[in-house]
């Protein structure tokens, strides 16, 4: 099997498998796209050749010497969030500008174990906290697709990296939308699975109760592939689910007849964009020749979910970044009177303004008197809003709509007003509240030519029909076959 | 609700985060939007709904209490901003 640039996962495991192409040629060819492209896109926070080309030629010598491994020689680069003994980890934070990991997340070490090859640590919202990539400490990162409009957040470097052809697939994280929304802006299939079910382990945190790994790729079929060597039982994380093994794969090739979409009134109102509404429906029209149905649901609570969000997210996130105080790790101001101004100034200096919003916020929800009347509230949220969906699984098996109400914007149009930029995830926050397993799949385009993306959410460990139905759309369309022209 | 200038000062203290007299009006705006947005949710009636946090509704393992982790401390601390003779140093406290 011939190999290119923008070979699937699939397609490169087979052209490794044929001998057409090597370990180390692989990870060359990426490492020399992604460095020549680096002053353009901004995708990568650290690359090191070094380290890239003696994980790929081990993985040549294995393959040599007859060692399987399902993923063996195939690169991925890796949101720089995920530590990774040795490499340099900054969470797109001047606060961690120069922290070397000293151990490696579940996550990276289950894709090794498969026998990928790391090419870089991407770029990435200060904390994983925007929507945009316009909060990194390290510089936006540009959507290849239209270098004046953003790539998503915050796994934006995530997206432009698999768009741009810097690498088959990565990784990123998803806390209120940060896999999915970038997924669609950036032309790409990106799936956050149910909460518990890849580890948290060695991922710095943000909002422990909604942050979870996932993977982005191309198609559908390399999500199963990547998602298939990311899960699993990690007696490290206390949220990991402890359970058997599965195969995401298994059920790619099951026909969609007797499918029931369930399509939720509230993500098809006003605030969609027309040219994204359209697209939809286009989408649903193909879904419905493949042998879905669709039948109309409601989830009245779901309109709280950005409110809700915006308590647990920065509770926890003001408890998480607490650990950062200039003592252990990460920046210590230069000058200070005492202990307690060496915190403040080192905080102070160390996190973007976005970043302390959310502590500041967090802080305020969780002071003394505020706890029933916000996190508590908001956790009562949760679970009305996972009763709406609960009952939607009555009468339909997934759910389906816009991922995002808007298409990938211009630079600077959203990040003086931290509200409109919240609203940009309204439609992906309710899955992470909830913990239910969300995706998001090209499907057409918009008005302006940017990429409209079509959101699944399932039901609790439904990954493996959620990938069959994305599959069976992408076998009968070609949205996800298109490359920008970079 | 809005906050006043005072409150911001005061949660920037909790957090312990500096602020200057000039950030104070910015954040304190940004602030307000922000829970004028989250202030949403209590509209909605709650009473004996019981508060989720996990999905599954999970309840957290314990681990058997035995010794798991080797010394890290030399590598650990290659990360600190300050540290000697295996301590992480910061200014004096006790006089």
């Amino acid at each position: 099997m011939s190999w290119n640039t923008f070979s699937t996962v699939a397609e490169t495991v087979n052209a490794l498998d044929d001998k057409k192409v090597s370990a180390v040629e692989l990870a060359s060819h990426y490492l020399d796209r992604a460095e020549a492209l680096q002053p353009v896109l901004n995708a990568y926070v650290t690359l090191d050749r070094e380290k890239t080309l003696a994980e790929a030629k081990v993985a040549d010598q294995k393959r040599a010497t007859g060692e399987a491994a399902p993923l063996l020689g195939v690169p991925i680069a890796h949101k720089d969030i995920y530590l990774i003994d040795g490499w340099r980890t900054t969470c797109g934070s001047k606060m961690l500008e120069n922290f070397v990991a000293p151990y490696t997340s579940t996550v990276v070490k289950n894709m090794s174990a498969a026998g990928m090859v790391t090419l870089g640590k991407l770029n990435m919202d200060e904390f994983a906290m925007g929507s945009s990539n316009e909060t990194s400490y390290f510089g936006t990162v540009k959507n290849p697709w239209d270098l004046t409009r953003v790539p998503g957040g915050s796994s934006g470097g995530s997206a432009a990296s698999v768009a741009a052809g810097l690498t088959p697939a990565s990784t990123g994280t998803d806390t209120g939308g940060s896999i999915r929304q970038p997924a669609m802006f950036c032309n790409l299939t990106g799936l956050k699975p149910t909460y518990g079910v890849c580890s948290r382990f060695g991922i710095i945190a943000f909002a422990s109760s909604l942050d979870q790994a996932g993977p982005f790729a191309q198609t559908a079929e390399d999500c199963a592939l990547l998602l298939n060597a990311m899960a699993g039982f990690d007696a490290n994380d206390a949220t990991s689910l402890d359970r058997p093994k599965e195969n995401y794969s298994r059920d790619l090739a099951k026909p969609l007849t007797g499918l029931r979409i369930g399509l939720p009134k509230e993500f098809f109102g006003e605030g969609v964009a027309p040219g994204i509404a359209k697209a939809v429906d286009d989408a649903l029209a193909v879904y419905r020749k493949l042998g879905a149905a669709t039948v109309q649901v409601s989830l009245p609570n779901v309109k709280y979910s950005v409110p809700a969000y915006y308590v647990v997210a920065p509770a926890e996130a003001s408890s998480n970044l607490s650990r950062f105080d200039g003592v252990r790790f990460g920046h210590r101001a230069e000058k200070y009177d005492d202990l307690l101004d060496m915190y403040k100034r080192s905080r102070a200096e160390g996190f973007g303004p976005e970043v302390k919003r959310r502590i500041l916020i967090g802080t305020y929800v969780l002071s003394h008197g505020y706890y029933d009347a916000y996190y508590l509230q908001a956790g009562k949220l949760r679970r009305l809003i996972a009763e709406d969906f609960k009952r939607a699984y009555e009468v339909c098996d997934v759910v389906m709509g816009p991922t995002a109400p808007e298409s990938a914007f211009q630079f600077g149009s959203k990040s003086d007003d931290p509200v409109k930029m919240y609203l940009n995830d309204i439609f992906t926050i309710c899955a992470n509240l909830t913990g239910q397993p969300a995706m998001s799949h090209p499907c057409g385009v918009d008005e302006n030519g940017q990429h409209v993306g079509m959101q699944i959410i399932g039901n609790y460990l439904d990954e493996a029909r959620m990938l069959n139905v994305a599959h069976q759309f992408q076998l009968a369309t070609d949205w996800h076959k298109r490359h920008p022209s970079i | 609700m809005s906050l006043s200038p005072q409150d911001i000062e005061r949660i920037a203290h909790l957090a312990r985060i500096r602020v200057t007299p000039a950030d104070v009006l910015d954040v304190q705006a940004k602030l307000d939007g922000i829970f004028k947005l989250i202030d949403e949710m209590q509209a909605v009636n709650t009473q004996g709904i019981e508060p989720m946090s996990h999905g599954l509704d999970m309840v957290l393992r314990l681990r058997d209490d035995v010794v798991t982790e080797i010394d890290h401390r030399e590598k650990y601390q290659k990360n600190a901003p300050e540290a000697a003779e295996g301590y992480f140093l910061v200014p004096k406290v006790i006089e």
